[in-house]
């Protein structure tokens, strides 16, 4: 019986996902010239007026963004599951300093991150014998490289930056590993995460392929539900400072020739929560002001990486000390891709 | 009389667990006492490192993910 119902299920199952990839390719298709019908025919904007260039901002970019969100969601969603954090933390474990702490940051790329299960990871790997270091590369690289970052800035920039800041940002993630590791900070952890002791292993089930799909459906729907108001909230940042922030005031304060430009954007984006499909828009705009590339990672990466809330959560493990080191070695890393990049990039 | 427990930290996914959970055991009409426990260090001692999780009579059967109706029924013996 259930062999008859998996047979039968697959013909369907393939149907639906072939109907969905070219569902998502005519809407990629389309959007462009819809949105320049909707803005410059339908609403009858004026090219070059400061809310005609607002409004076609916001138009073009909130399919673009979104499309390109729910269909990279959608397929690391499905890759995700043949990576679940209890694996990677067993792959972590016992391995030597550099390449675990280069291992963590990369499986950080892969895998699911949200604030909401930083603690239960975080005791999960102490307790497995992660090292703190290593552990700490992982909560670093995770929310801020990843597959929605990469996606969306390769979709709307082009693969220097994506690329460049997917570097950028592992880079920052293993040193900052390196470095918390090598200060030996153990003791501020909090005392009770040394004492639990897991027991037990997950007995979980095996899943077959049309799990793994319908999953990877459900979690996006999840997912691009909840960070709908972020996107949106983001382009709508994006698009007034398109139409409205005169190039100039960017280039002066944001530009090569402001000292204070990078630590000033850091320090800005540290109290900004928001994830990188959020942000991106904000920086599409401000890089289109003329803000130098370096000044624009830095920005989007003290968003991402170092957020109040995520803190706050932390506290229930860590002592304020280690946060506050924390705090202070990837902010200094931010900065110095910020300049980096600044210097090195025209 | 089985005994549930949801190990969630009151994410979005977690309070979904709880209510299949809930309507599968209602639906069935079976004897279960549902726990949502949301001590980290709780959860951490049962190995679970993604929440939501799901323990079934002293068993994590799930991580990280939703279950379907049909799994939990499953689980439950009552498929």
């Amino acid at each position: 019986m259930t062999a008859l119902t998996v047979r039968r299920s697959h013909p369907s199952l393939a149907l639906a996902v072939a109907a969905g990839a070219i569902m998502w390719l005519a809407a990629w298709f389309l959007a462009l010239p819809a949105a320049n019908w909707a803005a410059y025919d339908a609403l009858g904007l004026a090219r070059g007026s400061q809310a005609g260039d607002s409004i076609a901002f916001f138009l073009f970019d909130v399919p673009k963004v979104l499309l390109l969100l729910t269909g990279v969601v959608t397929l690391v969603s499905f890759l995700r599951s043949f990576v679940s954090p209890e694996r990677v933390r067993r792959a972590l474990a016992g391995r030597g300093v550099l390449p675990g702490t280069m291992a963590a940051a990369g499986f950080g790329v892969v895998t699911p991150f949200c604030s909401c299960s930083a603690v239960p990871l975080f005791i999960g790997f102490v307790e497995a014998g992660v090292p703190l270091g290593v552990t700490f590369a992982f909560l670093v690289a995770s929310p801020m490289v990843n597959e929605v970052a990469i996606v969306l800035l390769w979709g709307l920039f082009g693969p220097g930056i994506a690329l460049a800041y997917m570097a950028a940002g592992l880079v920052v993630a293993v040193v900052a590993g390196l470095v918390i590791g090598r200060l030996g900070l153990e003791r501020f952890v909090e005392d009770y995460v040394w004492q639990i002791k897991a027991a037990g292993t997950i007995a979980e089930a095996r899943l077959t392929l049309e799990d793994r799909v319908r999953d990877a459906w459900r979690s996006t729907v999840d997912i691009v539900r909840r960070v709908l108001p972020y996107v949106i909230a983001g382009i709508a940042v994006g698009a007034l400072i398109h139409g409205f922030v005169p190039t100039d005031l960017v280039v002066s304060v944001g530009g090569r020739d402001n000292p204070l430009a990078v630590p000033a954007l850091v320090a800005l984006g540290v109290p900004l929560y928001s994830n990188a499909a959020g942000t991106i828009p904000i920086v599409e705009a401000l890089l289109g002001k003329g803000l130098p590339v370096g000044s624009a990672l830095a920005f989007m990466m003290a968003i991402t990486a170092l957020s109040i809330p995520e803190l706050v959560i932390l506290r229930r493990v860590m002592k304020p000390q280690l946060i506050a080191v924390f705090v202070a070695v990837v902010a200094t890393g931010i900065l110095l891709v910020g300049y980096g990049f600044n210097l090195f990039i025209a | 009389m089985h005994v549930i427990e949801i190990l969630g930290s009151g994410c979005q996914k977690c309070q979904s667990t709880e209510k299949v959970v809930r309507e599968v055991v209602e639906s069935a009409g079976i004897a279960a006492e549902i726990t949502h426990v949301t001590d980290y260090a709780r959860i951490a001692q049962r190995g679970v490192m993604s929440t939501p999780g799901l323990v079934i009579d002293g068993t994590v059967v799930l991580a990280g993910r939703v279950p379907t109706r049909e799994q939990v029924a499953a689980w439950l013996g009552v498929a």
